[in-house]
């Protein structure tokens, strides 16, 4: 990395900052998990936390923000595509609960 | 020009084309892994998630938070040593980057321990790949799929700290090459983001 690089990406102060970042927000998944909500407002709210912490490291632990932004662009887009792609079954689970998956049968 | 010659400076043009995206090839290559690998660790966890949604019994068998708690201030410690490892190897301080690294390596052998040993109480409950006292066999297999697949990837990443951290004191490696192992270190700690949430946090009992 070169020192304007090193400048743009901030010093360690910057990293300490994200650190604390990340473990308040695991923190906060941690009472989420403790609040009475039904499992898919949990669940909602715990990924909508995920996701912040995830974008949080890729930006400044992984310096994604230092990169060229065509990069950034390439990797959002491109994981950010597949990962919707991932979510066309959703509505095929629902209906297993009507037949019950294979193997789910308590035994 | 000949056809020949037109292919030639066609090449020529090629190799004197600056990197991809302006970033070094082990990087790319890296970052190449990392997206390929969230695509394997998306799919367990949707699949899990299939899984869960679809399976009116799934068991909730984990009682309290305290060592998942553990495990995740580790893991994310472990980041935070590695990038002022990386700084100090930028720095030109060897030594500190050596220390910081093995420091890293440390934390990540003290997430695996705790890891398995965790395992050993579910196992000793009577949890398998197949069957467990709480509800559907599932949980058992999605469950030790996905960790130990995380697990896997700890394990390698500590590997990899310890033969690096070496070679970089030996001279062999640059602060490049721990710039490219810390990706690799914190994709793992950004995979435990959604592990924690989705496999832990959502079966705890209440």
């Amino acid at each position: 990395m070169t020192t304007a690089e090193e400048h743009k990406s901030g010093g360690i102060g910057k990293d300490l900052l994200v650190y604390v970042c990340l473990l308040a927000l695991a923190g906060v998944q941690f009472i989420i998990a403790y609040q009475n909500i039904d499992a898919a407002q949990m669940f909602t709210r715990m990924l909508v936390v995920a996701c912040v912490e995830a974008g949080l490291a890729m930006l400044f632990f992984m310096h994604l923000w230092s990169e060229k932004r065509a990069f950034l662009w390439f990797v959002v887009i491109f994981t950010v595509s597949v990962l919707l792609g991932m979510q066309y079954g959703w509505t095929d689970s629902f209906r297993m609960l009507v037949g019950s998956a294979p193997f789910s049968k308590f035994t | 020009m000949s056809q020949a010659d037109l292919t030639m400076e066609g090449h020529a043009a090629g190799l004197t084309a600056g990197p991809v995206f302006s970033i070094p090839t082990k990087k790319l290559a890296m970052w190449l892994f990392i997206i390929a690998d969230t695509m394997t660790f998306a799919a367990c966890l949707v699949a899990y998630g299939f899984l869960r949604n679809g399976t009116p019994n799934w068991p909730r068998p984990f009682h309290n938070i305290t060592n998942v708690a553990l495990m995740t201030f580790i893991l994310l410690t472990s980041s935070l040593t590695m990038l002022i490892g990386l700084r100090s190897a930028r720095a030109g301080d060897k030594a500190g980057a050596f220390r910081w690294i093995m420091i890293t390596a440390a934390l990540g052998i003290v997430f695996a321990l705790l890891h398995i040993r965790e395992w050993m109480e579910l196992i000793d409950q009577g949890m398998t790949l197949f069957k467990n006292p709480w509800g559907t066999g599932l949980f058992g297999a999605s469950f030790f799929s996905i960790t130990g697949l995380h697990l896997t990837h700890v394990s390698c990443g500590v590997i990899a700290l310890l033969a690096v951290g070496v070679r970089y004191k030996g001279g062999r490696y640059n602060a490049d090459d721990i710039e490219v192992l810390g990706l690799y270190w914190h994709f793992v700690d950004l995979v435990w983001m959604f592990v924690v949430p989705l496999v832990y946090l959502l079966n705890l009992t209440h």
